[in-house]
């Protein structure tokens, strides 16, 4: 056994895909998943492994690539937040159709409590809905083996399989004991399976069969061969918990029996029906839906949930105490700390300014920006999703009074642009409402609110180094939209709100890239293009 | 859960206090006890409000310090303290910059580590194990100025009596 090692739950999993023989990770940043694909690409391959780390345009475009890899025969990881699947929903649900040759793992990391997110949705429920295997580690040494269970799972059953990881397994640290890499594995080589890989409805129909009979198998292998923790110990109260819930309930209850399964979908139903009769009191300790308790109860196992107010935010020792005490008075509200702000000297301060100057009613996007929703601003009228923007802006604009409509504004970030305003773009040149729109983009040269992150629109890639770059005013030219503007908010606010009133009052369509590199980021992005240039000579 | 030691750093974004969690977890790992460091990103660096928390001990389970259980509080910041007291043991130790002697520490960036030097005379490692792990979680360029704070900030710490106590 190699020395410990003291790692984030996020570097774990990087580690357990690089001596699992994982040849290409890809994803988009996402807190609290960002640092894996970083973490992977800073190792060192193993011997004979080729590695290829890179940022994707979005997480459906990420899954499709890390598909395509799979299929060829190579094995593939792929990064994202839980709000990140909702986009990758798509390749997600037919994949576990085809099924994989190389394996692929899809890493969701759920945010619990929304320490930076807009919404906290359980994503244990997409691999029931998408009858994918899914894994729940709950801390750093977990994420390694249960990662590296997984990769071999899914080479032994050609399954893609789920990685559900939470903020508190990302973001903890503990210490991890790695193993001897796999391998050595063929490489990649195309072998051709037209009725495995067409999902046309005559394939697609038995692929539904095979993926039935393929979780059935899983489900009675994790019966009795699956990562399932059980001690015996009270005959009084019995705890089923998964992840970091699990680590919570062990402090909170020492006494009491447990069972905690490693890998959650599909349950390994029969030994937990049989931990239940061996305790009087059975309940499920879970974060967010009752997923535990509803399936076991399903099954008829008599299961016993958390009251309904421990469904919001994370859990912790002193919430699972009040659990299992049945308590529902209302929990002491923590002391609220000071909430972030736009930093000194950051160029949306000044866009900021302008919207809320202006009275613009503000389509927002999700980003650093987002803090223009707060005082001293309050700039910022909605916000859903990545993208959203755009949309939203735009059915705003097509039902509003005309003198309302005006002053809608759809404001979005460079990276968020990528990965989902492009789209947005074409509906606007499609349907155009009868007021125009304007569109704000703030291009800060990064993906600054999840750690300073390449993408397309900067034209490196993930490890810094110059690739292909895309122009968002080339692009909006060539989609059609007439009036396109860029400019520094900071040199010249006069003039950059005189050019947003203007472009407010005519019945066109105009974007308008608010072209400043982001404070935080400047003094890299000078190294970068230095050692660019360098590199050119 | 007596033999936990559960520690809370917390200030604001951009004040280091990941940073000297990771160095004191840094300090618990190399002594050959479990330990445990939770942590939330994001806005952290956005001027907000940060608290990141270390226990460690012969068995950790939750990576988190429950309420009412932390014995010190790191508090880099003056709210961080009214913040973060839900979390506070009856007759917790708060170490904040009132612990050093006035004027310090010199360079204003290194007062997480001054504070780390105070803490350091209250845990039981030696002063060398944190002068290791200054070594390995701090790049090169800084050492001098975070060695110097740290020494500042431990000599002016008592070294720990029986009981954990209360500080200002």
């Amino acid at each position: 056994m190699s020395e410990p090692l003291f790692i984030s739950g996020n570097e774990a999993v990087a580690r357990a895909a690089r001596d699992s023989w994982i040849e290409l990770a890809t994803g988009y940043p996402g807190t609290p998943s960002t640092e894996i694909l970083e973490h992977f690409a800073s190792l060192e391959p193993v011997t004979g492994a080729r590695k290829l780390s890179q940022w994707a345009p979005n997480e459906k475009v990420a899954l499709e690539v890390a598909i395509g890899a799979s299929y060829a025969g190579a094995g593939a990881l792929v990064t994202m937040k839980h709000v990140g699947l909702n986009v990758a929903a798509d390749p997600f649900f037919t994949v576990a159709y085809t099924g994989v040759t190389g394996p692929l793992i899809v890493v969701s990391a759920d945010d619990p409590g929304m320490a930076s997110s807009q919404n906290e949705q359980d994503n244990r429920h997409y691999a029931v809905a998408a009858g994918i295997p899914m894994m729940e580690p709950a801390d750093a040494q977990e994420a390694y083996d249960l990662t590296r269970l997984a990769i071999s799972l899914s080479r032994r059953w050609g399954s893609p399989f789920l990685l559900r990881i939470t903020t508190r397994v990302c973001h903890s640290s503990g210490i991890v004991h790695t193993a001897e890499p796999a391998g050595p594995f063929a490489p990649p080589r195309f072998a051709r399976n037209i009725s495995e890989r067409v999902m046309i409805p005559a394939f697609a129909r038995p692929a539904h069969r095979r993926l039935r009979a393929r979780l059935s198998g899983i489900q009675k292998w994790n019966e009795t061969a699956g990562p399932n923790e059980i001690g015996h110990a009270s005959r009084e109260i019995g705890i089923v918990s998964s992840g970091v819930a699990y680590l919570h309930a062990r402090e909170a209850c020492p006494e009491a029996s447990f069972f905690k399964p490693g890998l959650t979908y599909p349950l390994p139903i029969e030994a937990i029906r049989a931990f239940a009769a061996s305790v009087s009191r059975c309940i499920a300790i879970e974060e967010g839906d009752p997923y535990l308790a509803e399936t076991l109860r399903a099954a008829g196992i008599p299961v016993e949930s958390a009251p309904e107010p421990y469904r919001f935010g994370e859990l912790d020792v002193a919430r699972v105490r009040r659990i299992l005490r049945r308590e529902v008075s209302p929990e002491p509200a923590p002391a609220p700390g000071k909430a972030p702000e736009l930093c000194r000297g950051c160029p949306h301060r000044a866009t900021f300014e302008a919207l809320r100057d202006l009275r613009c009613i503000v389509s927002g996007d999700i980003g650093c920006y987002s803090l223009g929703a707060l005082p001293p601003f309050e700039a910022m009228d909605t916000l859903v999703c990545m993208g959203a923007s755009i949309g939203v802006g735009l059915g705003m604009r097509h039902v509003l009074p005309p003198e309302q409509a005006r002053r809608v504004v759809s404001v979005i970030g460079d990276s968020t642009f990528i990965h989902s305003g492009l789209t947005g773009l074409a509906e606007m040149v499609y349907n155009p409402p009868p007021t125009g729109h304007v569109v704000l983009l703030l291009d800060n040269g990064t993906t600054a609110m999840t750690g300073m992150q390449e993408h397309p629109g900067t034209g490196r890639s993930l490890d810094h180094r110059k690739t292909g770059k895309i122009s968002f005013e080339e692009v909006a030219r060539a989609m059609g939209i007439r009036n396109v503007h860029t400019l520094d908010p900071t040199i010249d606010p006069a003039g950059f709100r005189a050019l947003i009133q203007s472009s407010l009052e005519k019945p066109e369509l105009t974007l308008i890239v608010a072209r400043r590199v982001c404070l935080l980021a400047a003094a890299d992005i000078k190294a970068y293009d230095r050692a660019a240039a360098l590199e050119c000579v | 859960m007596s033999d936990l030691t559960n520690i809370v750093l917390a200030g604001l974004g951009g004040q280091g206090v990941l940073k000297a969690c990771e160095i004191v977890a840094e300090v618990a790992f190399r002594s050959g006890l479990d330990v445990k460091k939770a942590e939330v990103h994001g806005m952290s660096r956005r001027g907000g409000s940060v608290a990141c928390d270390v226990r460690f001990g012969e068995r950790v389970w939750s990576p988190m310090v429950p309420a009412g259980e932390c014995d010190y509080l790191i508090a880099l910041s003056p709210e961080a303290i009214q913040t973060n007291s839900w979390r506070l043991r009856p007759g917790a130790t708060i170490i904040d910059a009132a612990a050093l002697p006035a004027g310090e520490p010199k360079e204003k960036r290194a007062l997480n580590v001054a504070l780390l030097g105070a803490l350091s005379r209250l845990l039981p490692f030696p002063e060398s194990a944190w002068l290791d792990a200054l070594f390995a979680c701090l790049p090169e360029k800084h050492l001098p100025a975070n060695v110097a704070a740290f020494q500042n900030g431990r000599v002016a710490q008592q070294p720990a009596p029986s009981a954990p106590q209360r500080l200002n």
